[in-house]
């Protein structure tokens, strides 16, 4: 076995190695901890996705002494690789990008525990990523889901403490739901590995048996993930907790959390219970219809909305729609569209919520859009990098935004049954984005009356090349996107 | 009269005990009797005023048909919603196999494996831990840092750090509770070392007989619990400050890291385990699940401590 086989287990190790060494270290030291944490974890997937393309095939590993049905397995081809390299690098834009938000709003002495609970929720999005074992997907969603309440928690005010209960109690509703679907799976298996209970799962469906109990678990797996991942009506928790806590969680939250969630759903899809018994069971249909009321209600809760961060974070809960409606469709190009869109989103609300953060400190700290008037002259690479964003955000060529759109609308078309609302709504909800951003890149560009404090370039260096990145991530994803859907293709190749 | 019983004390003290006036509690433990908060008349008028005015202003309950129409709907569909959930998860077990049905598919090659090979592959007599430790270890790596996570967690919420704010919470740590209670400390004198030794046994001998680290573990946290309780924080910080629980913790978690490390890499590789089983049942055996066993339950004690140090006055 090659060396690389060994990286996804010694990436998810070292985070976790990262974290619990940073709690006996000062907030300077665990920061730093962390950077190099996320470098090397960046490069040692780097690795994976290369080694994967590179043999074109996917590869397990044992984690122990005891292979398949007995012990823990990992399993990384194309799809796992690139999605983790993808969280990697992200999550370290967020970090580097609101870094000096940070040090403001977190008292100083407990700043370790910030980076204590990045290294732990990398961990687990890794896992997650990784992982071929349900039971330890679920090991990994607890850990995923207390490292995000505290992120959302870690600034103390009133209004985050409020949002992380209510994130946790949706949320460990969300994992309750889980958890009993994996025993159920169980009960019918006896297997908790991803291809053997495909295997026993496939082998009873053909011989007519557990139809009753399988349609429920279906249905509680989607749900729990649903709801972890803000569907349409399981969204409520999810304007608050984006909206108040800092930056870099925000951001995180966004484009990480939910993302590892949904990813977990791809698995589940293709890997344990089936594709084709998955669209049979027509759960397809029911993520189909809320998914595309989440575009449409996500979008007109942002238009209403007065505040810049609860507006952005509104409009990931449309967002979120998007994805969910490309699982509706049920084929295997609105599955790479779909994911594709994870990608796309990833990137893009990451960029809007650092940058409206930028441009919210140059006006005198407050958020609402009156305030705003002329903000991205005092703040100029903010002012550029929410542009980009939201230019990304309507669907503008150039920009990943228009490439998801496209492979939406392509997918769309060749499904017969669903064109039409399929469709109808993805213009609708663009248009609706396009009213919601716009206003704000026009309020931004406005020339304020008030003079205040602008805020050079040279000032946020950290920043300012966080946003350049994303930036340059979002075009390249414009750009190259006939390789990244290939890439994508193979990977989901790769799953069965 | 009390002049008289601290010159004497021990005629005096008798003598009091025979006439039957003794104050058990006198000098011996301090403690402020807390009063139920009473309310007079005033008060409690404007409280009540107040109270109304809120709940008008914030529901507008008497106006806003809408508000009250929603909170009726919300409990009615609350409790229909809970029903059918209900409904629908005994519907799926109905449909599941029966418990303790041979034909069971959990009764597949994976379970009787683990029952029929545990001893060789592991080592480890007691099969749950076989399992937990060395079949599925990286659930149990998980699992373990989610009580980690949890800990930090808690710290973010309830650790104080400014100065003023932790003096005051030290010194009105114990104000409606009693101080150096005679009872209480002379039960922990007995009790504590006995969990102690218990927690102890129970961790060294998971992998023989029923235990392990977590349980092991949970005990000795509440065998801390006790003495703090009894004793007070002052005593218990000469041997288990903030840079103890610190260090332990840390050491523990990366000792359990770096040999959870060797294990998977070691398997994946098929490189040569060099960690001997040893004999069955001997208390030096089974491998790496000893030293597991171990350092976590040195992490779960710590944490219980923590939490309840944490809950209680926000710091150790």
């Amino acid at each position: 076995m090659d060396i690389i086989c060994n990286f996804p287990c010694i990436s998810i190790v070292m985070c976790i190695l990262g974290g619990i060494v940073s709690s006996a270290l000062k907030g300077r030291a665990a920061k730093y901890l962390n950077a190099v944490l996320l470098v090397c974890v960046t490069v040692m997937s780097a690795c994976v996705f290369g080694y994967t393309m590179m043999t074109g095939d996917s590869f397990t590993y044992v984690m122990g002494r005891f292979p398949a049905p007995w012990g823990n397995e990992l399993r990384a081809g194309v799809l796992e690789g690139g999605m983790a390299l993808f969280f990697c690098t992200i999550m370290m834009l967020c970090l580097f990008g609101g870094q000096e938000k940070l040090r403001e709003e977190v008292e100083p002495q407990k700043l370790n525990l910030y980076y204590i609970l990045c290294d732990l929720l990398l961990s687990s999005l890794l896992s997650l990523v990784y992982t071929n074992d349900m039971f330890t997907a679920y090991v990994f969603i607890e850990i995923n889901t207390i490292s995000a309440c505290g992120l959302i928690m870690i600034s103390q005010t009133g209004r985050t403490i409020e949002a992380a209960t209510r994130y946790m109690i949706m949320s460990l509703l969300g994992s309750g739901m889980i958890l009993l679907s994996i025993c159920m799976l169980y009960d019918m298996t006896g297997h908790l590995l991803m291809e053997n209970i495909h295997e026993t799962l496939t082998a009873s469906v053909t011989a007519g048996h557990f139809h009753v109990p399988l349609m429920i678990t279906i249905g509680m797996i989607c749900v729990g993930i649903a709801i972890k991942s803000a569907l349409f009506p399981f969204h409520t928790w999810l304007p608050d907790a984006y909206g108040y806590s800092t930056v870099s969680s925000a951001a995180i939250l966004s484009s990480l959390v939910s993302k590892g969630y949904i990813f977990l759903l791809i698995k589940v899809i293709y890997r344990v219970i089936g594709f084709d018994v998955i669209y049979a069971s027509r759960v397809t249909d029911i993520l189909f219809v809320f998914g595309l009321a989440g575009m449409i209600m996500g979008s007109l809760s942002a238009i209403k909305e007065n505040d810049i961060f609860r507006m952005t974070a509104f409009s990931s809960v449309a967002q979120i729609g998007y994805i969910y409606m490309g699982f509706g469709l049920g084929t295997q190009a609105a599955m790479v569209a779909s994911i594709f869109h994870i990608l796309s989103h990833a990137v893009t609300k990451a960029l809007l919520f650092l940058s409206a953060s930028g441009l919210a400190d140059v006006s005198g700290g407050s958020r609402h859009f009156i305030d705003l008037t002329g903000s991205a002259y005092r703040n100029k690479m903010a002012g550029v990098a929410f542009g980009a964003g939201a230019l990304s955000m309507v669907g503008i060529p150039l920009f990943s935004g228009f490439i998801s759109k496209l492979l939406f609308a392509e997918a769309a078309v060749r499904n017969s049954g669903k064109m039409l609302p399929a469709l109808i709504v993805l213009a609708v909800s663009t248009i609706l984005n396009a009213i919601y951003f716009m206003k704000t890149v026009i309020r931004i560009y406005t020339p304020a009356q008030s003079e205040q404090a602008s805020v050079p370039v040279k000032k946020q260096k950290l920043f300012a090349a966080a946003t350049v990145c994303l930036i340059a991530l979002n075009v390249f994803l414009g750009l190259c996107s006939d390789w990244v859907v290939d890439l994508i293709g193979t990977g989901l190749g790769m799953f069965v | 009269m009390n002049d008289k019983k601290q010159k004497r004390p021990f005629r005096n003290r008798f003598r009091s005990w025979f006439d039957g006036d003794t104050q058990t509690f006198d000098h011996v433990m301090p403690m402020h009797a807390q009063e139920e908060h009473q309310l007079s008349e005033e008060e409690r008028k404007e409280y009540e005023e107040e109270y109304a005015q809120m709940r008008e202003r914030v529901f507008h309950v008497e106006h806003n048909r809408e508000i009250w129409l929603f909170r009726k709907c919300f409990e009615i569909m609350g409790i229909v919603l809970c029903v059918l959930m209900i409904c629908v998860l005994l519907i799926a077990v109905s449909y599941l196999p029966p418990t303790g049905n041979a034909d069971n598919p959990a009764n597949n090659e994976v379970s009787q494996l683990y029952v029929e090979h545990g001893i060789e592959d592991t080592g480890a007599v007691n099969s749950v831990t076989g399992m937990i430790l060395s079949y599925r270890a990286f659930d149990t790596f998980g699992e373990t840092n989610v009580l980690f996570i949890s800990g930090c967690c808690v710290m973010i919420l309830l650790l104080l750090d400014h100065k003023a704010q932790k003096n005051s919470a030290i010194a009105n740590d114990r104000f409606y509770e009693p101080k150096n209670d005679v009872i209480l400390q002379q039960v922990a004198r007995i009790l504590v070392p006995i969990v102690f030794i218990f927690s102890i046994y129970v961790m060294l001998n998971g992998h023989l007989s029923p235990g392990g680290g977590f349980s092991g573990g949970a005990m000795m946290g509440a065998g801390m619990i006790l003495y703090v309780c009894a004793f007070g924080f002052d005593k218990t910080r000469r041997f288990f400050s903030e840079r103890v629980y610190t260090s332990v913790k840390v050491t523990a978690l990366v000792l359990y890291g770096v040999m959870i490390t060797y294990y998977y890499i070691m398997g994946a590789n098929g490189l040569e385990n060099h960690i001997p089983l040893g004999t069955p049942g001997a208390i030096l055996s089974a491998g790496l699940i000893l030293p597991i066993d171990l350092v976590v339950g040195l992490q779960v004690a710590c944490t219980m401590y923590a939490f309840y140090a944490l809950f209680r006055r926000g710091g150790f």
